[in-house]
């Protein structure tokens, strides 16, 4: 078996005094489509801020690996070069500049980094206008301000369209699914599944299995404390949505254990 | 490496304009008195009326006290200590044309990035270029002569059009106003004479170049653009100055009338040495100036944008006096390192209907200190008076400062009055979501930072704008902490 796309062994991270991930251990393989569930607090967006490289979040020990390579070590844009992509949960708003020119920017400081060669103005437009289509976007959206004014649905929209432009070799998604209507959520996960390539992997971070029916994942894992304490294939989601994370309180007692320190 | 680091390396990029040009300066002694302005009225071959109104200033100047109240600190300054009157010795006769300049000066103007020939060709702007205190160069004059505009060096327009001078000078600042503007009345050594009659668009965007260069000497600039009924003019300033230990004063005069129907619009870059990052030497920028709407549906626009300089301290203001009249103001204010600016604007509501609107936008980075100051006053006069206020701070770290001080005096009932305040700070948030989408944070805070300008640059014509944008980035480099 060739090495996964990202390998995370025994990964550790605190804010301040709390530690939040308690020895995470996962790998994602290209093409492959991961689901990470688990009660609020359990560290899902933590692991997602880690990997995309937020500062609040000290990484005491363990390492993660992403295409062989120390990814803990890269700066968060340099991760980006790099093809790692984390989809928001709560998108941030930056007032008076413009959504296309900020993703044209970041576009090119990405090819530019990689030696590529940048997009002008006009080639641009075209391209993002040809990516909007997957998450029906309306043209509108390219001249308002980033997020700015946008409902819940559009600004998740607008994570989807940023990654459709960006292209990614991962892609992270936070709670991708939060706050929106169903027919929101429909138009966002098929805008997601338009984007699943065999080279590209994704990591779907949820608190529902309700977006599992529409971004079916390979691979479940259910994080509680800090760890990872249930892996499965997606009938594991189903069973949470049964039982609800009180499933997880019959668990082995490594993990009680793990919490009375 | 952590985003506050970052931001910290960002902010410290050296001024780009420092160097002084080696010109031979034909100067006065240092000091003031009586004498000294004698001298400067005699130098500049001025009739009667300019020396006597020189002097009244200055003896006027005389009993005033600087005033202190402003929200900017600085050393005693030594008015006897300082060169009121500089001027370019031309080798020879006068230039006669661009190509009769100095070629010295022309290099610099071409550091500068601002080659006079270039700028007509391109811009189609004609050029006052003021170096230290006397007009050099003047361009496009035939073109603007055929419109019957009047664009001239003050000292030009004070021997060819002294009448129109006579009657307006004065008129909206008077000699006795403040304690700089009345400096400047007794010692102004040049500026910008501008006249658009009656009924006239004048057929291009004017434009002066401004440029501190002897050293020690004070600059006192005086401009008076007049717009006669039905006449518009859309007028540009912009400045750099080169790199100096020593503080130096910059006290200009900048008076502007509009008569009925006339429209005044006037945009201003400054860029002037703001000092080290120590807060050592640096441009003392204590300026007035005053619009009057006096005429009915006249309209003054100001719009700035303050980059430079260790000390920032102006209220461009518009007295609204002329029914239907409308004063503008639109402000960016940025201070990094030790740069204090105390700025905002007065809105004198006078006649009926008149309306303002006012959008400052204050930047603050490493220890700098921002004041917004403002004052809106609607007299019993002006039945239906609108303003609207917009007031908003960026901070950048937490070592530097915004302050807002808005003052609203309303003596008529129908008047209405709103002011809007806001204060952020560049988010970690913000910053992370650029760069996690691959922007480095240099390139983040530039953009967020142009994004909250934004609609103060939207007002800017459009060549200014772009100069406006780059010139924040550039200024920003090594800010927050």
């Amino acid at each position: 078996m060739t090495t996964p796309l990202l390998r995370i062994r025994n990964l550790h991270a605190r804010v301040g005094d709390r530690e939040i991930l308690r020895g995470i251990d996962l790998e994602v393989g290209a093409g492959e489509v991961h689901a990470i569930m688990g009660p609020n607090g359990s560290g899902k967006s933590t692991l997602a801020q880690v990997l995309a490289g937020r500062e609040t979040y000290q990484v005491t020990e363990g390492e993660v690996l992403y295409q062989g390579k120390d990814l803990l070590a890269l700066s968060p844009e340099e991760r980006a070069v790099a093809g790692v992509f984390m989809a928001f949960q709560y998108p941030v708003e930056i007032p008076g500049v413009g959504n296309l020119y900020f993703l044209r920017t970041a576009l090119n400081a990405i090819r530019a980094r990689r030696g590529e060669e940048e997009l002008d103005a006009m080639d641009f437009l075209a391209f993002a206008k040809e990516k909007m289509k997957l998450v029906a976007m309306d043209q509108s959206f390219l001249g308002r301000s980033v997020n700015e004014g946008f409902s819940g649905g559009e600004k998740k929209r607008n994570e989807i369209f940023q990654m459709a432009v960006l292209d990614p070799r991962l892609a992270i998604l936070d709670e991708t699914d939060s706050g929106l209507d169903i027919d929101a959520l429909r138009t966002v996960a098929s805008g997601v599944n338009g984007l699943r390539t065999p080279d590209r992997a994704m990591i779907v971070i949820t608190h529902y299995q309700r977006l599992l029916d529409y971004i079916v994942p390979d691979r479940v894992h259910v994080l509680g404390s800090g760890r990872i304490v249930r892996s499965g294939d997606r009938s594991l989601a189903l069973e949470l949505e049964k039982k609800g994370y009180a499933l997880l309180e019959g668990e082995p007692p490594s993990l009680s254990a793990g919490e009375a320190r | 490496m952590s985003a506050p680091e970052t931001l910290e390396d960002l902010t410290s990029r050296q001024y780009k304009y420092g160097f002084v040009t080696d010109i031979e300066a034909d100067a006065v002694p240092r000091g003031l008195n009586e004498d000294i302005i004698r001298l400067i009225s005699a130098k500049k071959n001025e009739p009667a009326f300019m020396l006597e109104w020189r002097l009244r200033a200055f003896r006027h100047w005389l009993t005033m006290k600087e005033p202190r109240w402003q929200n900017v600190h600085y050393p005693p300054i030594d008015y006897q200590d300082i060169v009121y009157y500089s001027a370019p010795k031309p080798k020879g006769a006068g230039p006669k044309s661009l190509d009769e300049v100095d070629p010295e000066l022309r290099r610099t103007f071409d550091k500068l990035g601002i080659p006079l020939l270039e700028q007509q060709r391109l811009a189609g702007v004609a050029v006052d270029a003021v170096f230290d205190s006397v007009s050099v160069a003047t361009t496009f004059k035939e073109k603007l002569a055929r419109a019957g505009v009047i664009f001239s060096s003050f000292s030009e327009a004070v021997q060819n059009h002294p009448d129109l001078v006579r009657k307006y000078l004065g008129s909206v600042v008077p000699y006795s106003d403040n304690f700089f503007a009345t400096l400047n009345s007794a010692v102004f050594s040049d500026g910008s004479f501008c006249f658009i009659p009656r009924g006239v668009r004048c057929p291009m965007e004017l434009s002066t170049y401004f440029r501190i260069n002897a050293e020690n000497t004070g600059q006192f600039e005086r401009t008076l653009i007049v717009a006669e009924e039905g006449s518009s003019v859309s007028y540009l300033e912009g400045c750099t100055a080169p790199m100096r230990d020593k503080n130096q004063l910059h006290a200009a005069v900048v008076e502007l009338v509009a008569l009925d129907g006339a429209h005044i619009k006037y945009s201003t870059v400054q860029n002037w040495y703001p000092g080290d990052a120590e807060g050592r030497g640096g441009i003392f920028n204590f300026v007035t100036k005053r619009g009057a709407c006096r005429g009915k549906a006249s309209k003054i626009s100001w719009t700035q944008v303050e980059t430079g300089s260790a000390i920032t301290w102006k209220y461009p203001s518009v007295i609204l006096q002329g029914d239907d009249s409308v004063g503008e103001f639109h402000s960016v204010a940025l201070t990094n390192n030790r740069q204090q600016a105390d700025t905002g604007t007065k809105m004198i509501h006078i006649g009926r209907n008149t309306r303002s609107t006012i959008l400052s936008k204050g930047i603050s980075a490493g220890r700098g200190q921002n004041t917004y100051r403002g004052l809106v006053k609607i007299q019993k006069s002006a039945a239906g008076a609108r303003n609207y206020t917009q007031c908003d701070s960026l901070l950048l770290g937490s070592r530097c400062g915004a302050h807002t001080m808005p003052y609203i005096e309303v003596k008529n009932r129908s008047a209405r009055v709103e002011h809007e305040a806001s204060t952020s700070k560049i988010g970690e948030d913000q910053l992370f979501y650029c760069m996690q989408r691959g922007i480095s944070a240099e390139e983040a805070v530039s953009m967020i930072v142009n994004g909250f300008c934004r609609q103060v640059f939207q007002k800017l014509p459009m060549e200014f704008a772009v100069e406006a944008q780059k010139l924040l980035s550039v200024s920003l480099e090594g800010s927050i902490a």
